[in-house]
């Protein structure tokens, strides 16, 4: 069985450590704040200007001048700090940042990463993605393996406009997760999802990759 | 209210004398948080057109930035994201309107940069993407980056919580974002506040703009319209409460 939406955020979950501050993206890499194991000190960082966001808001707590980086509304915690956009990336560019998880619309075996742009379609803008993946220490994608007409999106080489080149350190997707090797030089399957087989990644994957369970 | 040089009665007469048209203005906010509602409102009012706009994002169908596109005043903008618009989305594919793309992080450094006289830097954003097209790319260590330049502009238009008569502002929580890069970035700055408090209430230490950044200073009602409304209910609440305490 292919790993859900939650499932995938709780493999991803996986990635956190102690002490981490951690920036999740729009989408699932949203769901992975649900699965902190308890105990954990994890500090998520909002690029709109927010160190230790906490839950969405009651009605009663809804403070117009406290979102997300998806514009949602949210709370502060004890230990939250606020800060301009500069000091923001400052975090970010600057490597500060120990962990971002991110989807994408196609990877690629030397951690290419494409999420923003597909041409011939409306382009909304790549907010602060390219930001993330350029200076975040570790960056982890969770996605479907294939795209709506079935299509690998693990991929030799990306088709769609890049994101960052050479980037990606780890893919999850809803069949298992690769590793992207330190040297940039191929992929290492390191994990399956329930009852996949070898022979299912094997036919539905376009990247090479070495086989390392 | 105190008299004061930098204070000014309402936006419209804050923005006298400096609006024209194919003028460059910076506005702050992201998406609809910490937006200067009143300065966008009396730009509209102004008339003014052919203008290049830089804003994280450009507001929601008539609201914020919004308002300015739909009277058409907008030629150029220059954002991060834009995509909850859609008269933006319409004007951009009928072309309508042009638009520069930079990333979040690049962007906010461009625009901190310009304010301090800092023309040009390297950074590793958008480097081997379409982003870097055309622009220097020098190596440092072992690692490539893009030269990226400063941005000023004609007027900047801000929003703050709090500020006095001198121009010194305090922001509140995450619509602090992308107004104190901004303050520095603008040939002349306008903020608009919620409060203008008497000189010397606020705290030296906490005040995140100095006055020297901000030439006018208005007082405004805002609508501080929300985007997207995400709550969990009490009873969730009560739960997430009482396993913090159980953790605690």
């Amino acid at each position: 069985m292919p790993w859900t939406r939650d499932q995938l955020a709780e493999r991803a979950a996986k990635e956190l450590k102690d002490g981490f501050y951690v920036n999740l993206g729009i989408g699932i890499p949203t769901l992975v704040a649900n699965h902190i194991p308890a105990g954990m000190t994890v500090t998520l960082q909002s690029e709109n200007g927010m160190l230790g966001m906490g839950p969405f808001p009651t009605e009663d707590e809804i403070d117009a001048d406290l979102v997300n980086a998806g514009k949602q509304t949210i709370t502060e915690l004890d230990e939250t700090s606020y800060f301009s956009s500069a000091d923001s990336f400052a975090m970010i560019r600057g490597g500060h940042i120990n962990l971002t998880i991110l989807g994408a619309m196609e990877v690629a075996e030397n951690g290419d990463i494409a999420n923003w742009m597909i041409p011939g379609k409306l382009v909304k803008g790549m907010g602060g993605a390219m930001d993330l993946v350029a200076g975040v220490k570790r960056v982890v994608v969770v996605m479907d393996h294939a795209n709506k007409l079935g299509e690998s999106k693990v991929l030799k080489k990306c088709d769609l406009p890049l994101t960052g080149t050479g980037v990606v350190n780890l893919i999850i997707t809803t069949l298992g997760v690769f590793e992207v090797k330190p040297d940039r030089s191929g992929l290492k399957l390191i994990e399956l999802a329930p009852d996949v087989t070898l022979e299912e990644i094997a036919e539905k994957t376009e990247a090479a990759y070495e086989v390392a369970l | 209210m105190p008299s004061s040089p930098k204070v000014f009665p309402d936006a419209k007469t804050a923005l006298e004398g400096l609006a024209f048209d194919g003028m460059t203005v910076m506005s702050g906010g992201f998406g609809l948080c910490g937006i200067p509602e009143n300065l966008i409102a009396a730009l509209r009012g102004s008339g003014v057109t052919g203008l290049t706009v830089i804003s994280n994002n450009a507001g929601v169908d008539g609201f914020g930035l919004g308002q300015l596109l739909t009277t058409h005043q907008i030629k150029k903008m220059i954002s991060s994201y834009v995509g909850e618009n859609k008269e933006f989305e319409r004007q951009y594919l009928a072309g309508e309107l042009e638009l520069e793309f930079n990333p979040q992080g690049t962007l906010a450094e461009r625009i901190r940069a310009g304010g301090a006289g800092i023309p040009g830097f390297y950074t590793a954003t958008g480097v081997g993407t379409i982003v870097a097209a055309g622009k220097e790319i020098k190596r440092f260590g072992d690692r490539d980056y893009v030269l990226e330049t400063g941005l000023t502009a004609d007027l900047s238009i801000i929003k703050a919580w709090k500020g006095d008569a001198r121009g010194n502002l305090v922001y509140r929580k995450t619509a602090r974002n992308f107004n104190p890069m901004m303050a520095t970035a603008g040939k002349v700055c306008i903020a608009e506040v919620e409060e203008i408090v008497p000189v010397g209430a606020l705290d030296p230490d906490t005040i995140h703009t100095p006055g020297i950044y901000v030439d006018r200073i208005v007082q405004g009602t805002f609508e501080k319209r929300i985007e997207q409304r995400t709550v969990r209910s009490s009873s969730e609440a009560i739960a997430q409460n009482k396993t913090a305490k159980e953790e605690a």
